[in-house]
């Protein structure tokens, strides 16, 4: 992620939302997309994706949270995305060239720090406090 | 994965199972969030079967922090016989607080281990559910809200990996069990109700892993 500019002396209070497009996203292995959402949770950010993850990138995700849990700061993540639209299932010509569609907005945060509030298919509502 | 792909992967599949040893016993996952009773359940059909328990039951979070493998059991029902492992998997989360454990009576370094141990569990049972489980029992509490991340991640990834799998309503003995919570969080597989405590419908339950095991 790059830096954050500070305009006042002193560490800045507040939260920091990260909107990462699915173009970013695109070319990364799992374990970089994995890496970029973790690495940006333990920094206290929130993190969104316009592209949510695989199956197995969100089974690997649990995994990889899971070993840097640490009693001393990091107690995991809160994770929430909408759920897959079956509509929106690649084409034959995508999936022939390897393409899988996991358009589903999602939304990562530390799990001391955000809170689900509300969630249907339409609607996340997330309740975010700062560190 | 591309389609190329899937269609190797087909093959591989059928070519295996037509040379698949049938005697060879299934291994069946039973998967579920923190406190859903898996290893009621798992006890529970073990003991029906086999006469021994898998593992220690408890009402504190991550209580089964290391999966554990009850072999050769076997279900007969309507004079056929299943074969199946049972693999008790730890609750899958993707947030594990020490000092929840703090509010049951434990000390911190109690508290810290048994959170460490805890994380370990959970990422194991992703490992299995990866790696090496034929079919999913998928418990949950029809107490609590189906509706979570958790719940929808770990179906979907069950759902990725073509695995067969059966939805346990559990507890029902509770006055605020809802199965028709359960049933309508994902109406595309189906929910059998229960309590493994009790021992309530579990003849529906062996009829069902049969079915969907067998």
């Amino acid at each position: 992620m790059p830096e954050t500019t500070s305009s006042g002396d002193g560490p800045q209070e507040g939260v920091q939302i990260d909107l990462i497009s699915g173009e970013r996203m695109a070319g990364k292995t799992s374990m970089e997309k994995i890496r970029l959402i973790l690495d940006g949770v333990r920094d206290g950010n929130i993190v969104v994706l316009e592209s949510g993850l695989t199956p197995d990138e969100e089974s690997k995700l649990i995994e990889v949270t899971m070993s840097e849990i640490n009693p001393d700061g990091f107690s995991g993540i809160e994770i929430e995305s909408f759920p897959q639209d079956q509509a929106s299932d690649t084409s034959l010509l995508g999936r022939l060239m390897g393409k899988q569609e996991t358009s589903k907005l999602t939304v990562i945060g530390p799990a001391n720090q955000i809170q689900s509030l509300h969630k249907d298919e339409t609607l996340i509502s997330a309740l975010i406090s700062r560190k | 994965m591309g389609l190329f792909a899937e269609l190797r992967d087909s093959v591989s599949r059928v070519t295996a199972s037509l040379f698949a040893d049938d005697s060879e016993p299934k291994r069946i996952g039973i998967y579920g969030p923190p406190n859903a009773g898996k290893t009621t359940l798992a006890n529970r059909i073990a003991r029906d079967w086999t006469g021994d328990a898998v593992g220690p039951e408890s009402h504190i979070p991550h209580e089964t922090r290391r999966a554990r493998r009850k072999e050769d059991v076997e279900i007969k029902r309507n004079g056929k016989t299943v074969n199946i492992d049972i693999v008790d998997t730890p609750g899958v989360t993707t947030k594990v607080d020490y000092s929840e454990f703090l509010d049951h009576d434990m000390e911190k370094d109690e508290a810290v281990r048994r959170s460490r141990e805890a994380t370990e569990g959970v990422a194991e049972a992703m490992h299995w559910l990866r790696e090496d489980v034929d079919g999913v029992i998928y418990v949950l509490d029809a107490t609590e809200d189906p509706f979570t991340q958790v719940n929808t991640m770990l179906i979907g990834i069950i759902e990725s990996r073509e695995l067969p799998v059966l939805i346990l309503a559990n507890k029902t003995d509770l006055e605020d069990a809802n199965i028709q919570r359960v049933s309508n969080a994902f109406p595309q597989h189906e929910t059998i109700p229960l309590s493994a405590l009790e021992g309530d419908n579990m003849d529906e339950v062996y009829e069902q892993i049969a079915k969907y095991f067998g």
